[in-house]
């Protein structure tokens, strides 16, 4: 099976301090990739070169066959790469429906002047745009709550609109981090469903940071382990629970012996 | 098709009420002309119903209000230097509708002008619409260094654009021999609008303003128009994919980046179709006022207008008309017409003397009172009250 997002060499420092020491990475095309590591490891920091907010300091980002390291976020966006927040960063005092729509901007071809005139195509544009927002919401779970503002909704139903709005922008690969944080189990549990259910029907690729071993084991094809910035591992989730780099990363040498 | 008509008279009642309002007192303004005399007429009220020439500078005014709110109400970017777009649009004017560039001789579709004068002189029409590209381009041209900022520093910068722009223009009378603004004089007169001969007979339309004896009627009525032009362009860019952006933008940056809305893109167009608005609006006055002096181009009136939007309501684009006309009338008439009456009653006190006084401590007051202005726009209402959390990446200061 091809990779649909390949990094090589891909290093990121922050002044003296090296995050991200030259990873090489692979998500192939329409697996649940999980990236595991202790708290600072570097997984956001990856996340973030891979999402345009940072530019690495070294290393290629390929995407689909296109180089994306240093590019903006939009652009990122627009090839296809669609993510969502560690902590929820909603548009609050927006709607969910108006949400899950400017998650579509970069798909929406309407201009300043059509839309000031508000052409027939426009309208059909917008129209076929609001539908299209409701069902992305209908299937994120989130049926009736086209107009409740974000911030009043539920923090489970918050993380579901955030995944909506990122389903939006129509993308190959989906980013989640940390997206069971804070969540019950029960919701945990229907959140899991949900991704499995992402790469199924709906055929997508998807690389979450997760700290909850039960979503990781239970719906990863692979699994890649960071620590202090350098990939210690990559392979199945079962092999992953037996490797002695990842024990003695979580819990000491001692572990291991 | 039988849904769709059914839909459409279910929404028929709740658009009529919409649109009651706005309709009765478009109905109202255009009529002002033909009763502001009998108005006027009343005592004591009488004298302080604007006359129709103040109602032209306020509706000008009011129609910058308007399109600073794109930049400030709608994007959130604090814009600081307004005034360098509302000199831009004055400037074409001067340039292109009168005898300032006298080596040359250029006539197209001027009126009231004899064809022998020289300078170059076009339609008023032509030039409203140069004005709001000339200002447009500026307004881009501005944008794109200075959009990378957020917030204060944003503020700052544009401040200094505001400062740069009139500086250069009471400058540049000699710009290695060349004489682009004629410095401190100013440029003028300036050509008034008309429609000609030919269309005057066919339509009725009036031929020059400068020749005709309703003059001012007809500025006034040419001012609405272009407000309400305004106005209807504003409402439907902010219904609009670019008005979702702008909001998105300025409750959170980064998320809005991440969901594929171009940064740059998205402030800049906000810069610059405000910019558009302020050009036209700077044109048209220049034309009214038949001339474009540089000692209009104050930093005051940058923040004369930021005024009127936070008096309004940032965002609201009713309230930005109601707190245009409000200070503009202030500005115009109002303070004089107290002063006045002031000194009548044996109060020796001028209020246009301590005007800007005046402006500060409304906009004060109803940053205690009202912080949401006159009439606040729904969500503005909700994000004073709570706040928003536009806060810088967490991960960011973690790893």
């Amino acid at each position: 099976m091809s990779d649909l997002l390949t990094a090589t060499g891909v290093r990121k420092e922050f002044g003296g301090l090296l995050a991200v020491s030259d990873v090489d990475f692979a998500i192939p095309q329409g697996q649940v990739v999980s990236l595991i590591g202790p708290n600072g490891a570097g997984k956001t920091t990856f996340f973030n070169m891979l999402t345009g907010v940072y530019r690495p300091t070294a290393g290629r980002i390929l995407f689909a066959g296109k180089d994306v390291a240093g590019k903006p976020p939009h652009a990122i966006t627009e090839l296809g790469i669609g993510r969502t927040f560690q902590n929820i960063r909603l548009f609050q005092h927006m709607t969910a429906l108006e949400n899950v729509l400017v998650g579509m901007h970069c798909r929406l071809k309407g201009g300043i002047i059509t839309s000031i005139l508000r052409t027939p195509g426009l309208r059909r544009e917008e129209r076929t745009a609001r539908e299209r927002a409701r069902e992305l919401l209908v299937f994120s779970g989130l049926p009736g709550r086209d107009e409740q503002l974000a911030r009043n909704l539920p923090y489970g139903d918050q993380r579901r609109l955030e995944v909506a709005r990122a389903l939006a922008t129509e993308p190959q690969l989906l980013l989640l981090d940390e997206p069971t944080a804070g969540m019950n189990p029960q919701e945990t549990a229907a959140f899991t469903d949900f991704v499995a259910m992402l790469r199924s029907e709906q055929k997508l690729t998807v690389l979450m940071i997760e700290h909850d071993m039960k979503v990781v084991m239970g719906i990863s094809d692979r699994v890649t382990v960071l620590d202090h910035g350098e990939k210690i591992f990559e392979g199945t989730p079962r092999e992953c629970q037996h490797d002695d780099r990842v024990i003695e990363a979580y819990l000491g040498k001692a572990a291991t012996q | 098709m039988k849904a769709r008509a059914d839909r459409l008279l279910a929404l028929a009642p709740k658009r009529a009420r919409m649109l009651a309002l706005p309709l009765a007192l478009i109905v109202l303004a255009v009529f002002y002309p033909s009763y502001v005399e009998s108005l006027r007429g009343i005592t004591v009220v009488g004298d302080f119903v604007p006359s129709l020439g103040s109602m032209v500078v306020m509706i000008v005014f009011t129609m910058m209000a308007v399109g600073l709110n794109i930049v400030v109400g709608y994007a959130g970017l604090l814009d600081l230097g307004y005034v360098a777009f509302y000199a831009a649009g004055a400037y074409t004017s001067a340039w292109f509708a009168s005898q300032h560039f006298e080596d040359v001789s250029f006539h197209f579709g001027a009126v009231g002008v004899r064809s022998d004068l020289p300078g170059i002189h076009l339609s008023i029409w032509l030039i409203l619409i140069l004005a709001g590209l000339f200002t447009l381009a500026v307004g881009i041209i501005i944008g794109l260094p200075t959009l990378r900022l957020r917030g204060d520093y944003l503020a700052i910068v544009t401040l200094g654009f505001g400062e740069i722009i009139p500086q250069f223009v009471r400058n540049a009378d000699d710009l290695g021999g060349f004489d682009l603004t004629h410095g401190t004089f100013g440029i003028s007169p300036i050509d008034a609008p008309g429609f000609g001969t030919t269309l005057s007979d066919v339509l009725g339309l009036p031929a020059s303003y400068q020749q005709s004896f309703d003059k001012v009627k007809l500025f006034y009525l040419t001012a609405l128009v272009l407000l309400l032009f305004t106005v209807f362009c504003s409402v439907r860019l902010r219904d609009s994919k670019l008005g979702r952006a702008w909001v998105a933008i300025r409750e959170d940056e980064t998320a809005a980046a991440a969901m594929g809305v171009p940064l740059m893109r998205t402030k800049t167009w906000s810069y610059a179709l405000g910019a558009f608005f302020g050009g036209i609006a700077g044109a048209f006055y220049a034309s009214f006022k038949s001339g474009a002096f540089p000692s209009d181009f104050y930093f005051n009136i940058s923040i004369f207008l930021l005024c009127m939007v936070i008096l309004g309501g940032m965002g609201s684009v009713w309230g930005v008309l109601l707190g245009g006309m409000i200070l503009g009338y202030l500005n115009v008439e109002g303070l004089a017409t107290i002063g006045t009456k002031l000194n009548e009653g044996g109060i020796n006190f001028d209020p246009t003397k301590y005007q800007f006084g005046i402006y500060g401590a409304i906009v004060v007051l109803m940053m205690l009172f009202r912080p949401t202005g006159l009439i606040p726009e729904r969500r503005h209402k909700r994000e004073m009250e709570e706040g928003v959390h536009d806060q810088p990446l967490y991960d960011s200061t973690h790893e």
